[in-house]
């Protein structure tokens, strides 16, 4: 089962290695990985998107909370968050295919960021069944190239 | 070396948060700023700060500043021949006394010799300070003459590590690494410490108090979880208490010994927790796993009745545990064997302080995240205002009557009298032959149990764990977790420099010892007097009966003598005792052990005992790998 797990880390020295090797280390999977600064600025947040059982997944969160550098972690449920990606994709476009893609990017509330005489980059952002449609999508016009950041979430609720 | 800020602006910053926490408590102490000296001289003042007696450490071009600062220092420096001497040796200061073991080396090989150290102390929970020196700032990551990235290399097997990165950080590292290695489930803390950083100039802030956000070390269970444990002790017919290291470093043997006894429930330890309780108690069990004792693995997952074939269907001759307290364990695979197997028809209640423990290799029906001497003494108070009922009689009377049944022993087997070792040793004189469990034996009764006992790895360390009976917590030092072979003698020479009144042995195998044989110089040059008994079988003994056990006796690379002459003992530890000074002797018949035995123990500096025995013993009772206790061989 996919999970999304929100880590809220110190900003230390070899804080990510120390994340990402205690994956490796112990044989869980990471799908995607994003991390960035917070409001506070001695904090970061990481957004994984892992793989595994009931039981893998608790011990990958109690693992997690384990590491000295790691202030809280969320193991969010579905409907219990908010998660959003962000996507940049390539797409090969000659003059005929130029304005279907223009289109269905309108459709998408997606956003046209580079116009190139062979190709269009499109920005979208969204939830995880919206980014896999539009992919889908471009993907009959050929995609060039692709670069996503990983899942964000935030919980609906605020914590107290 | 990077910008820092002056001095004055940090004290004053430091200031005004001690006067913000002196308003909140004012009986707190101010934070002191010390006199203007170099990194290392910083560092060394912090160890001196942490109450620091003792640091096991070799010097080399990227930690000899610390040494510069050390010989100024009251700590006693002690130089280990082998980085992995000088980590080992940390280990058995820090088992014998709970207190943090410290240690040092230079940078690259020197760092890196203090890795299986480091692993061994996070597989057993062991507090461990290790403090490395790594090369300038400015050439770190150049390739530069003995750099490794040590802080990445130790990753997977630290509790925590920092790479000092500014002169002004020391002492806060410092003090957090202490905490960090000595709190909740302790552990190795690694600080690298560039060698511009050492060797830079500052005014020293020493913080009284710490804050890690992310660090709780405390939990402690609620009265209603505990109140749930009680009324599963009063449900029960047959409750064991399976526990382990947690006990001995969490200080809980009293706690332990009080709760079994009011609530009359038999003990089984782990060989972690060998010493967490009397082993001559009536309600002990000993130790429990792949080599403990047929009694308390029956009474864990019950007795079967030996199977005439692997293949056939295991038949239960009685039932085991209905209740397992299974309290500051972690349910290793050399416990429990075939996990799904193990204690199946039991209730688990975990008890640990690590949260990752709880449901990772088994699943607990009643998981408690505790101090467990907190646990066990508000359990005791519990008791003692409400007592249990229940003498579980028929259950005291089915584990009499295991106890009988399968005791620890030993025989001298056809198998050794037409073995080899008799006839290239003992022609003429078979019945001199020294099996090792007597040797063990004997060392117990010589020393009245009192002794503390250090191994390497392999069948001597499970016939140590079985043929001495341990009283006390700290009493019993082995690398478990890990299984490091040349654990032993540094270990010892640790544990006698923080327990120089107590007689420590090492009981060894030729194999293990020969591993760390270079702490012979350690030993005779500080004066460190412990005693390394080698049970001296010419092989690999643990490995040598997993080859006939299940590889048909074929020796692969099993074999520590000279092929070319077996007859003779090789190498001869003697003549090495000798080149370091170290007195020795060797034992090849029954008649002369004791007396040999007397003499080791009587000296008042380092001796070695070179013990010859046959390599043709197994450790028994033996539950083979991933197997369950219906598969047990147990019968001498």
């Amino acid at each position: 089962m996919r999970h999304t797990i929100s880590v809220l880390v110190e900003n230390k020295f070899g804080v990510l290695t120390r994340v990402a090797s205690l994956f490796s280390g112990r044989g869980y999977n990471i799908d995607t990985l994003n991390v960035g600064p917070t409001d506070d600025p001695k904090t970061s947040r990481m957004t994984i998107v892992t793989r595994g059982d009931d039981a893998t997944l608790e011990q990958i969160v109690k693992q997690l909370e384990k590491l000295v550098n790691v202030i809280e972690v969320q193991d969010f449920r579905a409907d219990e968050y908010i998660d959003r990606e962000l996507v940049m994709i390539k797409v090969s476009v000659d003059s005929k295919a130029r304005a279907e893609v223009m289109q269905i990017t309108d459709i998408f509330r997606a956003k046209i960021v580079d116009v190139q005489p062979k190709s269009l980059t499109i920005e979208v952002t969204g939830n995880e069944s919206k980014i896999e449609k539009f992919i889908v999508l471009m993907k009959t016009f050929g995609i060039l190239d692709l670069t996503r950041t990983g899942k964000v979430a935030l919980p609906r609720k605020s914590k107290d | 070396m990077a910008p820092r800020p002056p001095v004055a602006q940090l004290e004053s910053t430091y200031m005004n948060k001690a006067i913000e926490s002196a308003k909140k408590s004012p009986a707190r102490k101010r934070a002191e700023v010390g006199p203007a000296m170099k990194g290392s001289e910083i560092l060394i003042a912090c160890l001196e700060r942490e109450g620091v007696d003792t640091i096991f450490a070799y010097p080399g071009g990227a930690s000899m500043e610390f040494h510069q600062a050390l010989t100024k220092s009251t700590i006693r420096t002690v130089l280990p021949r082998h980085e992995q001497g000088g980590a080992f040796a940390a280990e058995g200061y820090a088992r014998a006394t709970g207190k943090a073991g410290v240690c040092m080396a230079t940078s690259g090989p020197g760092a890196t010799n203090l890795v299986t150290g480091i692993a061994d102390a996070y597989m057993d929970s062991i507090p461990l300070v290790v403090v490395t020196g790594q090369v300038p700032q400015s050439m770190i990551g150049k390739g530069a003459f003995q750099e490794t990235d040590f802080f990445g290399m130790t990753l997977p097997v630290v509790k925590h590590s920092y790479l000092v990165t500014d002169i002004n950080e020391i002492p806060r590292v410092i003090k957090e690494a202490f905490y960090i290695a000595q709190t909740g489930r302790p552990g190795p803390v690694v600080v690298d410490v560039p060698k511009n950083i050492q060797q830079a100039q500052a005014q020293p802030v020493f913080p009284d108090e710490i804050t890690l956000r992310g660090y709780d070390p405390n939990p402690q269970a609620s009265d209603l979880e505990l109140n749930e444990i009680i009324g599963l002790i009063e449900k029960s017919e047959r409750p064991v208490l399976y526990v382990g290291g947690g006990i001995i470093t969490g200080e809980a043997s009293a706690e332990l010994l009080k709760f079994a006894e009011a609530a009359q429930i038999p003990v089984t330890t782990t060989l972690m927790g060998v010493g967490a309780f009397p082993e001559l108690h009536p309600l002990s069990l000993r130790w429990l796993g792949m080599h403990g004792t047929a009694y308390a693995n029956w009474a864990v997952s019950g007795e079967f009745a030996p199977k005439a074939h692997p293949n056939d269907p295991p038949q239960k001759l009685a039932h085991g545990a209905d209740l397992l307290l299974a309290f500051g364990v972690r349910f290793d695979d050399r416990v429990t064997g075939k996990v799904e197997k193990f204690c199946e028809t039991g209730t688990i209640v975990h008890i640990d302080i690590d949260p990752s423990e709880i449901n990772k290799n088994k699943p607990a029906n009643l998981p408690v995240v505790s101090d467990v001497k907190y646990a066990l003494g508000r359990l005791n108070a519990m008791i003692e205002e409400r007592p249990i009922a229940k003498k579980f009689a028929a259950w005291h009377k089915q584990i009499a009557e295991w106890k009988a049944k399968a005791p620890l022993g030993y025989r001298v087997t056809e198998e050794v009298v037409t073995s080899q070792h008799m006839k290239d040793h003992l022609s003429g004189k078979e019945s001199e032959v020294i099996l090792p469990q007597m040797a063990i034996e004997m060392l117990y009764e010589l020393t009245q149990g009192e002794a503390i006992i250090t191994t390497g790895v392999g069948q001597h360390q499970m016939w140590a764990g079985q043929y001495y009976k341990y009283k006390f917590p700290r009493q019993f030092l082995t690398s478990a977790g890990l299984g490091a072979m040349g654990y032993g003698y540094p270990a010892a020479l640790g544990a006698k420099v923080a327990c120089p009144d107590r007689q420590v042995v090492d009981i060894d195998g030729d194999g293990s010892f020969l591993m760390n044989v270079q702490e012979l110089a350690t030993a005779h040059i500080e004066k460190i007097a412990a005693k390394a008994l080698i049970l001296n079988n010419q092989h690999l003994g643990m490995v040598v009966q997993w080859e006939d056990r299940f590889y048909q006796g074929n020796r692969g690379n099993t074999y520590l003598g000279d092929p070319e002459n077996m007859k003779q003992i090789y190498p001869d530890y003697i003549t090495m005792a000798r080149g370091f000074n170290v007195p020795a002797e060797r034992v090849m018949f029954k008649k002369d052990l004791r007396a040999a035995l007397q003499r080791m123990l009587d000296s008042k500096e380092p001796y070695l005992l070179d013990v010859i025995v046959p390599y043709t013993e197994h450790v028994l009772p033996f539950v083979p790998a991933g197997k369950t206790v219906a598969e047990m061989i147990w019968k001498p």
